[in-house]
C-alpha cells in the first residue's frame, strides 16, 4: 500500500515498523520523547511504545552516544537523534574512538548496532551550527557505515535498513527536504527494499553524470531538467562502503562527471569520488571530474547562504565546464 | 517506571535554601549573608532595565514573526537574573553568555542592534568581546564554561587578583548545559585552580520540552559541593537577590577566593525559540502560576508603595523602552546584507591563498551573468 509521506513522516514510519519488528530498539536523544523531535520524526513514539524506549535523555551528546554504545553492549539497538549535525562534535570521541572501532579491537567479538542519525546541511535560514555537511569526518573513520537519503521512499526503507545493521551507522538527514513529499510503499517487505549500500540512477541521461547524496539530489536533478544536455543523476545514497561500481558504469558511457555535495570541495568527499573515478576510467574521460560544493570557509549567516549552497546555476556552470574542456 | 516515582527526585517547587531579598508581592526582606543598601537612582536604574529589555525582547519577538530575523531566543522571565547579575559587574570582569543573555549584554553596552545580526543571519555575532567584556554568544550547549574557566586562569597568572585592576571571568548557562561534558570540566578546572570565575546558571526549569528533572536529581547549586566550591541558590525573579548574590561571588573571585555556582531559579515563560511550540509539552498552568512571580511586577510594587517611583517616572520608563524598540526596529530594517565577499572575510588572520582563490572565482562566476539579460 502506497502512503503520500513526507520524508520527516517516511522517516517516522520506518523507525516505528522497525520498533514494532525487534522489540530491543530504543530510539534516545534531545527531546525525541514528549516533543517528537524538533524536526518531529520521532513523533508519537513514545506515546506508543513507552519512556524505556523513547527515551528523552540529558543534554549531553558525549552521554548520549556512550550509553547508546553501553546499551549495545547489552544487547540493544539505539537508533540516537543528534539534535542538529553542529552538535554532533561533543560526542566524536565516543563515535570515532570507540563505536567505530570496539568490533575491531574485539576481534569481533563485540558488534555495536548502533545508528546516528544526523540531521543535515542548510538552507533553512538558520543560525550558525545549524547548517553543517559532516560526512567526510565519518567517512574517513573506518568501521562506521555512512549513509545519506534524499527522498521520502528512501528514509523509509534505508533507516530500517540501517536499524536492522549489525555495524554502526551514521544516518544523514537532509534537513531541507524533510518536507517533501512523495509516495511511500509502507507495506513492501524488507527483502524487496533495495539494498541499503546500493547507489540508483534517479534520472538517465547520456551525456554527463552528476554525483549526489542527500540534499543535493534534488538540486542535481531540478538542474538536469533545466538543461538541454542529457544528464544523467545519481543519488549515492551510501558513502560508506560506496557504490563505485554503479559510479564507473555511468561516468563510462557519458565520459563526464560533476560531483555536487554541501560540504567544503576541499577534502569533500568528492575529493574520494573524484580520485576514484579518475583512476577507474581515466583512458574515457573527456575531462577533469568537477566539483560543485561549499567554500573552504565556515558556513556562513543565512543571509548568504544561497550563495553558499551549490545551485542549479552552479550546477549547470560545471557541466558547462566540462564541455568546454 | 516514571522519573517522578524516582527515589530522591527534586520536584521543582521553590526550596527553602532560596535567597531572596524581595517577594513576589514586592516586599523587601533580609538575609543575613546578602546585605543590599541601594540608593533610589540604584533601584530606579533597575526598574529601567528591566522594563527596556523586557521590551526590546517583545520587539525580537514581533520582528522574527515579521520574517525580519530568523529566530529569536526570549528572555522573558528571566530579566531579573540577567539584570541583576549584569548590574553586579565591574569594568574588568568578562561575560561568557549563552545566545540568551541580552539582558547582560544591555548591562554591557552591547547595542541590542548587534544582538540581532546573528538572529537575522547577518553575521555570526560580531561585537568585540573585549571592548564590551562580554564574550560572543555561544550556541554549542556549554562549551563557553571552558573559556570562562580558562579566561579566569588568565587573570589568574596577570597577578591581579585581590588588586583593583582584578576581574572576574562569568559563565551564563541553561539548566539543561549542568548536563554537558564541558561543564563539569570547567567546574573541575575552576575547582583545581582556584580560579576566579562564577557559574551562573539560569534555571529556567526547561532545556527546550525536557523539564529539569531530564537532568538532575539534586538541586543544581549542591552539584558545587561535589566540586569543591560554593553553590548558592537565588530568586532569579529577584532583581534584588540576583544582584546581592551575584556581587559577592564576583567580589570573592577577585579577591583570589575562586568559584562560586549561582543557580537562578527562575523561569522560560515564552518559547525556548521563535520556531518552538511550549503546548506540545507543558502545560498552560505552570505558566500561569510563575507569572504570579514576574520579576518586574515585583520591583514596580516595591517601587511605588515605598514612593521611590510615581507614576511620572513610570511613564517615563515606559516611554523609552518604546523609543528603544523603534530605533531597534528601524536599525533592524535598515540592518544590510552582507554582499558575498563577506562569505571569504575573517577566515583567517593572516592571508589565505585558497581562500583567496575561492574569492576571486567566486567573483568572476557572479559576474559573469552581468549583464546576462535572460533573453
Ligand atoms: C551541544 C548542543 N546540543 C544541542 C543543542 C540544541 N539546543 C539548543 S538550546 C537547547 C536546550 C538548552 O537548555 P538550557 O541549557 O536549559 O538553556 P535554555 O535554552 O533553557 O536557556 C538545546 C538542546 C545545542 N545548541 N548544542
Ligand atoms: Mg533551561
Amino acid at each position: 500500500m502506497s502512503e503520500t509521506l513526507t520524508l520527516a513522516k517516511g522517516l517516522n514510519a520506518g523507525l516505528r515498523r522497525a520498533m514494532e519488528d525487534d522489540p530491543k530498539v530504543l530510539v534516545m536523544g534531545e527531546d525525541v520523547g514528549r516533543l517528537g523531535g524538533v524536526f518531529r520524526v520521532t513523533d508519537g513514539l513514545q506515546k506508543d511504545f513507552g519512556e524505556e524506549r523513547v527515551i528523552d535523555t540529558p543534554l549531553a551528546e558525549s552521554g548520549i552516544v556512550g550509553t547508546a554504545i553501553g546499551l549495545a553492549l547489552r544487547g540493544y539497538r539505539p537508533v540516537v537523534e543528534i539534535q542538529f549535525d553542529g552538535f554532533v562534535f561533543p560526542a566524536a570521541d565516543q563515535i570515532i574512538t570507540q563505536l567505530a572501532k570496539m568490533h575491531l579491537r574485539s576481534l569481533g567479538a563485540v558488534t555495536l548496532p548502533v545508528v546516528i542519525r544526523i540531521p543535515c546541511g542548510g538552507g533553512i535560514g538558520a543560525v550558525e551550527h545549524h547548517s553543517e555537511s559532516p560526512e567526510a569526518y565519518f567517512t574517513h573513520t573506518a568501521g562506521l557505515r555512512v549513509v545519506a537519503c534524499s527522498n521520502p521512499a528512501d528514509a523509509y526503507t534505508m533507516i530500517q535498513q540501517a536499524v536492522a545493521s549489525p555495524d554502526p551507522v551514521i544516518f544523514f538527514e537532509p534537513k531541507r527536504r524533510y518536507w517533501d513529499k512523495a509516495p511511500v510503499d509502507v507495506e513492501a517487505p524488507r527483502e524487496a527494499f533495495p539494498p541499503l549500500h546500493e547507489a540508483r540512477v534517479v534520472r538517465a541521461g547520456e551525456d554527463v553524470t552528476l554525483l549526489a547524496y542527500g540534499p543535493a539530489v534534488k538540486t542535481c536533478l531540478e538542474a538536469a531538467e533545466a538543461d538541454d544536455r542529457s544528464i544523467e543523476v545519481i543519488d549515492l545514497r551510501s558513502l560508506n562502503p560506496l557504490d563505485i561500481g554503479a559510479v564507473t558504469a555511468s561516468v563510462e558511457r557519458t565520459g563526464r562527471c560533476v560531483v555536487v555535495h554541501e560540504a567544503p570541495v576541499f577534502t569533500g568527499f568528492g575529493a574520494e569520488l573524484a580520485a576514484r573515478i579518475t583512476e577507474r576510467c581515466f583512458y574515457r574521460l573527456e575531462a577533469p571530474v568537477l566539483r560543485v560544493g561549499g567554500f573552504a570557509t565556515p558556513y556562513p549567516p543565512s543571509r548568504l547562504e544561497d550563495h553558499y549552497l551549490p545551485d542549479l546555476d552552479r550546477v549547470l556552470d560545471a557541466v558547462d565546464r566540462t564541455f568546454a574542456w | 517506571m516514571t522519573i517522578d516515582s524516582v527515589r530522591g527526585a527534586t520536584g521543582s517547587g521553590l526550596e527553602p535554601e532560596l535567597v531572596q531579598l524581595l517577594t513576589p508581592e514586592g516586599e523587601r526582606v533580609a538575609h543575613p549573608d546578602y546585605p543590599l543598601d541601594l540608593t533610589g537612582d540604584e533601584l530606579r536604574g533597575l526598574y529601567r532595565d528591566l522594563v527596556i529589555v523586557r521590551r526590546v525582547d517583545r520587539e525580537a519577538v514581533a520582528l522574527t514573526r515579521q520574517g525580519e530575523l530568523g529566530l529569536w531566543a526570549s528572555l522573558l522571565g528571566q530579566e531579573a537574573a540577567q539584570i541583576g547579575s549584569g548590574r553586579a559587574l565591574g569594568p574588568h570582569d568578562m561575560v561568557f553568555p549563552t545566545y540568551r543573555e541580552h539582558g547582560v549584554a544591555w548591562c554591557r553596552d552591547v547595542e541590542p542592534i548587534k544582538l540581532l545580526g546573528l538572529f537575522r543571519g547577518v553575521d555570526h555575532g560580531g561585537w568585540d568581546p573585549a571592548e564590551h567584556g562580554f564574550h560572543l554568544y555561544t550556541i554549542v550547549i556549554g562549551s563557553q564554561t571552558l573559556h570562562a574557566a580558562g579566561y579566569a586562569m588568565g587573570i589568574q597568572r596577570d597577578g591581579v587578583l585581590g588588586t583593583d585592576r582584578a576581574g572576574a571571568a562569568i559563565a551564563y548557562f541553561g539548566d539543561g548545559a549542568t548536563s554537558q561534558g564541558d561543564v563539569n570540566e570547567a567546574f573541575v578546572f575552576a575547582s583545581v585552580f582556584n580560579a576566579p570565575v562564577v557559574f551562573f546558571c539560569q534555571n529556567n526549569q526547561w532545556a527546550i520540552s525536557e523539564p529539569l528533572e531530564k537532568q538532575t536529581r539534586i538541586p543544581l547549586y549542591k552539584r558545587a559541593q561535589g566540586y569543591g566550591f560554593p553553590g548558592v541558590r537565588v530568586d532569579g525573579n529577584d532583581v534584588l537577590a540576583c544582584l546581592a548574590v551575584t556581587r559577592k561571588a564576583l567580589r570573592e573571585a577577585r579577591d583570589g577566593q575562586g568559584p562560586t555556582l549561582i543557580e537562578a531559579f527562575t523561569y522560560r515563560m515564552g518559547a525556548h525559540t521563535t520556531t518552538d511550540d511550549p503546548t506540545r509539552y507543558r502545560l498552560k498552568a505552570e505558566e500561569e502560576s510563575w507569572k504570579l512571580k514576574d520579576p518586574i511586577e515585583r520591583l514596580k510594587a516595591y517601587l511605588v508603595r515605598g514612593e521611590i517611583a510615581d507614576t511620572a517616572f513610570l511613564d517615563e520608563v515606559e516611554d523609552e523602552a518604546k523609543r528603544v524598540a523603534a530605533d531597534l526596529r528601524k536599525a533592524c530594517l535598515e540592518l544590510p546584507d552582507p554582499g558575498p565577499e563577506a562569505l571569504f572575510q575573517h577566515v583567517y588572520a593572516d592571508p589565505h591563498p585558497l581562500v583567496g582563490e575561492e574569492r576571486e572565482r567566486f567573483a568572476a562566476y557572479l559576474a559573469s551573468f552581468e549583464g546576462a539579460t535572460g533573453e
